[in-house]
């Protein structure tokens, strides 16, 4: 079981109490009706599933239960960080490993 | 009474008590606190089962926890009964019952030994290969075979009647291992106030000082110094100490899973004590302490009753006082067999004589054995052992060839050298590197803050042993970055070695003895029976990876996982292969480490606690009315409520009928309820759901429909708008919890800029449907404060009032298609209000009514139901239900998917009536629909039945279906083709009854 720090509650928690919610930033278009067939797909179907980092969304579903943002390394499990829905990708990684 | 091989003066158990057992019907006593295993040595016996897949006769390999061997059933009861326990670990108590497996019908004699006979069928691969043809074979003769005469034990066919508990537990520094390393890490950490736990597998502390006679520490025998410190490390604060206690799967984060077997060794169980308890830990540090284990021997028959690890022999004598045999013979590749020797000599027991497979080794344990005059020959080969229910002689030839010769022995001691138990350190994703000189893998890169000490990490000898443990112990606290030195800690020094055994070395793979004659069963794993012959086949039949030999042999595949055959089995196939072990590599080590039971992994969690009952607060009344509860999700909900002498047709016939004619009272208590409110709640709403909301006035309702951005229907349900800036939002039974989330998730990561709050409300509203001609005349009698009439309160508003005294949120809407009401009120007053609507409800003749006929009233209308007519690939516009998207709208959740080019193409299936040519037959739902009947199967299927019922109001069966475009089939014949006929039915559309929706206001 994972240990992940909900940026909200400012505490490391035992992964129990959250539930993954999928791939982070990808932005719904402020204008959605006018979305391409392409546009959507990209932004519906299309996910980048990577061996490596992933930045992917979070929500402390039986604790605070805010969505957040999370940088995991997906061969290690490891969390690198957490941030708050709304803040951008960070630029830099904390204790980052190949 | 004394049992035969018993030793007076050896071993730690004098003043126990006598135990009484049995093993296979037979009694006999055995001592407090010793194993099963033990207590049957002491009583000269040595066959204890059969093995796997040849059926042949089994005895003690060790006398631990990497036993393959001595596995029976413990039966307490009928209902407690454990298969494959090893009889090396469970301890006795007075009255322990024992059986052997895999045995028929008796251990001595066992027909499917023949197996054995016929082995050159049996060999590796023989799954894949013998049983392939003929085909349809497999399932009706050979699987049913194969079950009734491999396995091991049988499970049992009752309910557990023990509970078992379960602990989450955090410390500083978790030290897994209880040997002389594990203890003088765990006092070096504890010394600093930590807060460490220490675990062993054993009843006893002390690792291999339990056999070592040799050892000296702080000037006392190893052993004993063991307990004096683990008394040390119990008496302080901060220390927990775990004994029998199986660390069994190391997870990501230093999370660890151990098992604690609290009440197995006790003669009476008692409620209060739990059999088992699983501790999940979180360590800030985790020290592996987890030693080595001997390997066997690998020559023929090295499998008969009395061959046994040199380390297991001594444990049983230096331990437990038990002789494992009056005269023994001895075969070794290092110098830990000569001191199991030394020890037996001591003892008085006959060493026959000891056979070296090295050439020229010297030591002082050579010496001394020689000293004891101890016939010692280097060079040579035990080629073949003698007996079958037990070991009876050994052969031995010089290992280069040459002139045989047996000689009796009722006991083989046999040691290939030590495995470091890298298991946890495998699972915790560090990488094991092998170390060329010592031939063995060690712990190479660490993958989680974890350090291994001692023999699992290759260290030989208890001074360097003690030195790097106490060194790590002491690191991994200060590592831990925490001061909290608690009240009682012992400031100690580092345990001082005064005196020590050493031995390293040994051998990997096949001794001469495994020999390259196909007949020969040299064992590698016991437990699965892969011979030397059969890994090297499956290299001979194009195997070249460790992991493909593996799967093909079977080898450590077995309950053991490998303890004391992975090593051998690998440098067997690397022999074959020509290449050098390491680019073989090491099969994967999985958890557990030791198999666990169902029961600590499930804990409380069963029967009434494996999952939440939910109960409306008028579920006391249904079933004082004898109601019939269905489980929707974790809902208990009344399904009908039959009278004497009904059937459940009967009475959902006559609920139908009678809410139709008079009125009927339903507990619609588990509609999903989420209040929306704010001063942009109307914004929001318009973005969550299809249809228009910001000009629905207060005190309306509106049918709402929710998608997800694939365009697909996600839930539906009436909204009732109670002020401008709030919204009664209802869903569907099962989604409440998953639209709740929906909802949160947009507003706070896609539309945060809306001021809105999200409340769930399900449980803080009982609700009650009164539906029916008389619904009126029942409800209006209890209401105050709400003008009920017509044009006051018309179909889809909402008021706010009270009813018997009590808020109420009174809604005028139908899921039945008669006049229809819905009273929320809060839902500590449902059951009062039931009662009071109940009451006035006789005056006219009303019923209650449950989920069944709730169900059949809706389809006579072809109102749909989420998740039984669509399925999540159904569209607004697949469901007819076009007019509740807002046309004007430019944006909400699903208007972009809605419009892809394959949810707007011509042809999608659609919900459509179908009205059966017979119209006694009632359709199945799921039943599969297709336009030909006569074609060729596999038949091309347009759509099928979601909903199917018999109509009593209609008089005919009715049912809806999802059919390729189906609004263009109206009055076409299709046909359902079922096993035994096939149904004629005719499209039409989807109201059965009263189909101008007249009856709302009548
Ligand atoms: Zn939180």
């Amino acid at each position: 079981m994972l240990l992940i720090r909900c940026p909200y509650c400012e505490e490391e928690r035992p992964e129990l109490e959250f539930r993954n919610a999928g791939e982070a930033h990808i932005a719904r278009s402020a204008d959605m009706a006018a979305t391409s067939d392409d546009d959507f797909e990209k932004f519906f179907f299309i996910r980048s599933n990577p061996k490596g980092i992933i930045y992917e969304r979070w929500r402390h579903m039986h604790g605070c239960a805010r969505f957040f943002n999370a940088v995991r390394d997906t061969v290690s499990d490891r969390f690198l960080m957490t941030y708050k829905a709304g803040e951008p990708k960070p630029a830099k990684l904390p204790g980052a490993f190949e | 009474m004394i049992a035969t091989f018993r030793i007076p003066g050896a071993g730690r158990l004098k003043q126990a008590e006598t135990a009484r057992f049995s093993f296979d019907g037979q009694s006999y006593a055995g001592v407090e606190g010793e194993t099963l295993a033990s207590a049957l040595l002491a009583n000269g016996v040595h066959l204890v089962g059969r093995s796997f897949k040849y059926h042949r006769p089994r005895g003690f390999l060790s006398a631990g926890a990497e036993e393959p061997n001595a596995l029976v059933e413990i039966k307490r009861d009928s209902a407690r009964r454990t298969p494959n326990v090893r009889a090396t670990v469970q301890e006795l108590y007075d009255g322990l019952t024992a059986q052997s497996q895999n045995r028929w019908p008796s251990l001595a004699f066992d027909v499917s030994a023949l197996g054995d006979i016929a082995s050159p069928l049996l060999s590796a691969g023989f799954y894949y290969k013998t049983f392939m043809w003929p085909k349809f074979a497999w399932k009706n003769f050979y699987e049913p075979r194969i079950r009734a005469a491999a396995g091991l034990g049988v499970a049992p066919d009752q309910p557990d009647p023990d509970h078992y508990s379960a602990r989450f537990a955090h410390c500083d520094v978790l030290v897994l291992g209880g040997g002389a390393a594990g203890i003088a890490a765990a006092l070096a950490a504890a010394e600093t106030g930590v807060r460490v736990i220490l675990a062993d597998e054993q009843v006893d502390f002390g690792g291999s000082l339990r056999f070592e006679s040799g050892a000296m520490i702080d000037g006392q025998d190893g052993f004993a110094w063991a307990q004096g410190a683990v008394a040390t490390l119990r008496a302080m604060d901060n220390v927990r100490v775990l004994s029998r206690t199986t660390a069994f799967g190391y997870y990501a984060q230093n999370f660890v899973g151990l098992v604690e077997r609290v009440s197995d060794h006790l003669q009476n169980l008692g409620r209060e004590l739990p059999r088992e308890r699983l501790w999940q830990v979180r360590a800030k540090r985790v020290v592996l302490a987890t030693g080595a284990i001997e390997r066997h021997m690998v020559f023929a028959d090295n499998d008969r009753p009395g061959v046994m690890l040199a380390s297991a022999a001594r444990t049983y004598l230096n331990h437990f006082g038990v002789a494992v045999g009056r005269n023994v013979g001895v075969y070794t590749a290092n110098d830990s067999a000569y001191a199991a020797a030394i020890d037996l000599k001591k003892a008085g027991i006959g060493v026959a004589a000891i056979v070296d497979l090295r050439d020229n080794p010297t030591g002082s344990v050579i010496d001394e054995a020689r000293a004891l005059g101890i016939e010692v020959n280097f060079g040579r080969a035990v080629i073949r052992a003698g007996g079958k229910l037990r070991v009876s002689s050994m052969t031995v030839q010089p290992k280069n060839g040459g002139g045989e010769r047996t000689i009796p022995v009722d006991a083989i001691l046999m040691s290939a050298g030590w495995t470091p138990s890298v298991h946890l350190f495998s699972q915790s994703r560090g990488k094991v590197a092998f170390n060329d000189e010592t031939k063995r893998f060690v712990p190479g890169t660490y993958a989680q803050d974890c350090v291994s000490v001692g023999a699992c990490n290759g260290t030989d000898g208890l001074s360097a042993t003690i030195d790097e443990a106490y060194a790590a112990g002491a690191k991994a606290a200060k590592d831990a970055g925490v001061k909290n030195a608690g009240a009682n800690v012992v400031k100690g020094t580092k345990p001082k070695v005064d005196a020590s055994e050493s031995w390293s070395r040994g051998m990997l793979g096949a001794a001469p003895g495994a020999g390259p004659d196909t007949t020969v069963k040299a064992f590698v794993d016991f437990q699965n029976d892969v011979t030397a012959k059969d890994i090297r086949q499956a290299v001979h039949e194009g195997m070249r990876s460790i992991e493909h030999v593996k799967r093909f042999t079977t080898n450590g595949m077995a309950t053991d996982q490998g303890k004391t055959s992975n090593m051998h089995g690998l440098a067997i196939a690397a022999e074959t292969l020509g290449k050098p072990i390491p680019q073989v590599g090491l099969t994967t080590f999985r958890a557990p480490y030791t198999p666990v039971t169902f029961g600590s992994i499930v804990g409380h969690a069963r029967g009434p606690l494996f999952d939440p009952t939910r109960k409306t607060a008028i579920h006391p009344w249904a079933e004082a009315q004898g109601a019939v509860f269905e489980d929707v999700g974790q809902w208990k909900r009344a399904w009908y409520f039959p009278k004497a002498g009904e059937d459940m047709h009967a009475a959902v016939d006559r609920e139908c009928v009678t809410v139709r004619k008079t009125a009927g009272l339903f507990d619609a208590s588990t509609l999903g309820k989420i209040e929306v409110v704010g001063p942009d709640a109307a914004k929001f709403m318009e973005l969550l759901y299809t249809n228009p909301w910001e000009k629905l006035e207060p005190g309306r309702c509106r049918y709402g429909i929710m998608l997800r951005e694939d365009g697909f229907i996600y839930d539906d349900g009436v909204v009732g708008r109670l002020a401008a800036d709030r919204f009664h939002v209802t869903t569907t039974t099962g989604g409440a919890p998953r639209v709740m989330n929906h909802m949160e998730d947009y507003l706070q990561t896609e539309f945060p800029h809306l001021n809105v709050w999200l409340t769930s409300t399900t449980e803080q509203w009982a609700v009650i449907a009164v539906q029916g001609p008389k619904s009126r005349e029942i409800i209006a009698p209890l209401v105050e404060g709400i003008d009920m009439s017509d044009g006051a309160l018309p179909h889809m508003s909402v008021r706010e009032g009270r009813i018997c005294g009590v808020p109420t949120r009174l809604f005028r809407m139908s899921f039945t298609g008669e006049r229809g009401f819905e009273v929320n009120v809060p839902a500590d007053y449902g059951q009062a209000v039931w009662e009071a609507l109940w009451a006035e409800g006789q005056k006219h003749g009303a019923c209650a009514y449950g989920t069944e006929a709730m169900h059949v009233l809706r389809a006579e209308k072809g109102y749909i139901i989420v998740g039984q007519d669509t399925d999540g690939t159904v569209t607004p516009g697949d469901a007819g239900l076009d007019w509740a998207v807002g046309k004007k709208k430019t944006d909400f959740v699903g208007i972009r998917g809605m419009a892809r080019p394959d949810l707007v193409a011509k042809g999608r299936k659609q919900l459509v009536g179908l009205k059966t040519k017979d119209p006694k037959v009632v359709l199945e739902e799921g039943a599969q629909i297709v336009g030909d009947p006569k074609q060729a199967i596999p038949m091309t299927m347009i759509g099928h039945v979601t909903s199917s019922y018999w109509s009593e109001n209609c008089g005919r069966s009715i049912a809806l279906a999802l059919v390729a475009g189906g609004r263009d089939r109206m009055g076409e014949t299709l046909y359902v083709p079922m096993p035994n006929a096939t149904i004629e039915v005719e499209v039409t559309g989807m109201v059965f009854f009263d189909d101008k929706g007249e009856r709302l206001n009548g």
